[in-house]
């Protein structure tokens, strides 16, 4: 049952990435990437990790990815840009992204043959990381706030229009 | 085997039970505007002969959408078009698997909880589903690809997003109350006894929390007063270009979401399912009188309650609607972002403040 | 059991498709969502290790790398509004002059 929910949502999210990179229009992009972060939600909260499966829905689907769609509406684009001139970029790019691709999956067989099973420890519901955000991370949690303090104001300050007055 | 079988059937009557209850919510609203406004409403709809108030008015508003013609304008993108009710009514529909709807029943050695999903993070797992079905607004607004609907859909995200804000903070005083964000152990927690004779529910832990989550809530189910992107007297809204099922498909996840809002109400600040001073084995009144009752009459009593409540929050609902006037774009957004949010922040801080003073 | 080898093969592919997508398209926002994707296949990998390693400290990372991915996400989009203010398009060969 694990193993074929693993499965599915796997090749979803594979799928969706591969058509948000395939389709010329960003709208298509952002809601292709949507149904990707969905599926990674849901790969989350296979490996016993509830609370971030639910914040990678609030946070990454819910709020960002709306932050992105509003962007792309307000930005007048034409339906679809031009494809690119240059082909030859384009399949240098696929062919070292290739290489890249195996030489990852060759340090991972070397890198993991002593952890190969997973140890089942506690599943990380809220109590437990709010447990450790106040105590052994307090400080980067504090400092993170300030710096979404700092991106809202930076953002609004970037795009307010100046008055000319 | 069994246990499959069970969560199934639980499945399906707690969709059935919302599906159906949404149903004649239109026809509460309908005869309640009706007696609120002196006249008699819609009574006419009737069935070989038989007519019953009205009650078989929901069936005919059904059958008259399926019958129309359901035309998607060619300039608009069609995928999209059909998809986006669908997302909306989908993502509204889940979120009724996290309700506990009674307590635990013991039939025949096996304890049943009448509740589908009873996960570590229910309370998160509702916000979560209700900040997808932000894409059912921001996707319709879109397909249908005219500028005057892409402006009321992007109204009407901003509008959501900015609740969805002030939402979660009224919900963090409630979890600092109740120390947990399970649905059951929240209701069992105000099943307990506050000095001894007062039920201790959420209302009267936290009544800030209430006030800012009743408002807020309001506004994400964009009925009046907050429904100016819908708008349907005087602006063009994000569903103009539905017709037929697929726009009576959106009027009925509008109720879905007042029927959803009535049992969070219920369920985070009015106790759940609990009748006050019932125990599991019957009633024990706090002036010393005792009214022993077998265990089934218990949930039944307890189920029966909780309707009682869904409803009373369904009718306080549409009382709202048909009373107040709408609010203008930035009175809205003031509200939302320079009223609320404070408001609940302030809650938090004096939650915590009494927290500590009392421990 | 699922091994974790498998999850961290879906978190490399997804790296890579992410690597891919930065490197195929021309204009600024599908170049910015690939680099989200990038950011994701990273906490994956995270989680998968906070899993097999049986600590907890693996998804508090993530839950910091998405709330810096929040607050990045809003700054570029501001400026790739900006950049669109300025030269009219979001193709990154029609922004080719340093002068503003």
């Amino acid at each position: 049952m694990e193993l074929f929910l693993f499965i599915l949502l796997s090749i979803l999210c594979i799928g969706a990435v591969l058509g948000m990179i395939i389709v010329n229009n960003q709208a298509y992009s952002a809601l292709f990437l949507v149904l990707a972060f969905s599926c990674t939600a849901g790969l989350f909260a296979l490996l016993d990790a509830p609370f971030i499966a639910v914040v990678q829905i609030i946070i990454y689907a819910g709020a960002i990815l709306v932050l992105f769609i509003f962007v792309i509406m307000m930005v007048d684009i034409k339906e679809g840009l031009t494809p690119e001139k240059k082909k030859w970029t384009m399949a240098l790019a696929c062919i070292l992204a290739v290489v890249l691709l195996i030489e990852l999956l060759v340090a991972l067989k070397s890198a993991l043959s002593p952890m190969a099973t997973s140890v089942s420890g506690q599943a990380g519901n809220a109590s437990e990381i709010g447990h450790l955000l106040f105590t052994k991370y307090l400080y980067p949690f504090e400092i993170t706030s300030v710096l979404i303090i700092a991106a809202m104001v930076g953002a609004i300050v970037l795009v307010k229009k100046k008055d000319s007055e | 085997m069994s246990d499959i079988l069970i969560l199934l059937i639980k499945i399906v009557a707690a969709l059935v039970w919302f599906l159906v209850l949404t149903l004649y919510l239109t026809w509460l609203e309908r005869k309640e505007s009706a007696i609120m406004q002196d006249r008699i409403g819609a009574n006419r709809a009737d069935f070989f002969g038989i007519r019953v108030i009205g009650l078989f008015q929901p069936f005919a508003d059904a059958i008259k959408m399926m019958f129309k013609e359901d035309f998607t304008p060619t300039f608009s993108r069609r995928f999209i078009h059909n998809l986006a009710p669908f997302v909306a009514f989908f993502f509204t529909a889940v979120t009724v698997q996290a309700i506990p709807f009674g307590d635990v029943l013991r039939v025949g050695g096996k304890e049943i909880k009448l509740q589908v999903l009873d996960i570590d993070v229910g309370i998160l797992f509702i916000l979560a589903m209700l900040s997808f079905t932000v894409y059912g607004v921001l996707l319709s607004g879109w397909a249908s690809n005219s500028r005057w609907t892409l402006l009321g859909g992007l109204r009407g995200t901003a509008q959501l997003v900015s609740y969805e804000v002030a939402l979660g903070l009224s919900l963090i005083g409630l979890v600092m109350v109740f120390p947990s964000l399970r649905f059951s152990s929240i209701v069992n927690y105000q099943g307990e006894l506050l000095f001894g004779w007062l039920p201790q529910w959420g209302i009267l832990l936290q009544p800030l929390g209430f006030i800012v989550f009743l408002f807020a809530s309001l506004a994400e189910s964009e009925r009046v007063p907050f429904d100016l992107p819908e708008g349907e007297s005087e602006i063009v809204g994000f569903f103009t270009e539905y017709s037929g099922l697929k726009w009576g498909l959106y009027m009925f996840t509008s109720f879905m979401k007042v029927l959803l809002i009535a049992c969070l109400l219920t369920t985070l600040f009015f106790g759940g399912y609990h009748v006050p001073w019932l125990n599991p084995d019957g009633f024990h009144f706090p002036w010393g009188g005792e009214w022993l009752l077998p265990h089934g009459i218990v949930v039944l009593f307890q189920i029966i309650m909780f309707n009682v409540k869904v409803i009373f929050f369904c009718w306080l609902q549409i009382l709202i609607r048909w009373t107040y006037p709408r609010f203008r774009y930035d009175q809205l957004m003031d509200f939302g972002w320079k009223f609320l949010v404070p408001l609940s922040v302030i809650n938090i801080v004096a939650t915590a403040i009494v927290m500590t003073l009392l421990k | 059991m699922i091994p974790p080898t498998y999850y961290l093969v879906v978190s490399i592919i997804l790296f890579v498709l992410g690597i891919i997508g930065f490197f195929i398209k021309k204009d600024l926002i599908t170049q910015f969502l690939s680099v989200e994707v990038m950011l994701n296949a990273a906490n994956l990998a995270f989680i998968t290790f906070a899993h097999s390693a049986g600590s907890l400290d693996g998804q508090i990372i993530v839950f910091f790398v998405i709330t810096v991915a929040a607050a990045e996400a809003a700054i570029g989009l501001a400026i790739i509004l900006l950049v669109y203010r300025k030269h009219k398009s979001i193709k990154t060969e029609d922004i080719h002059l340093m002068k503003g």
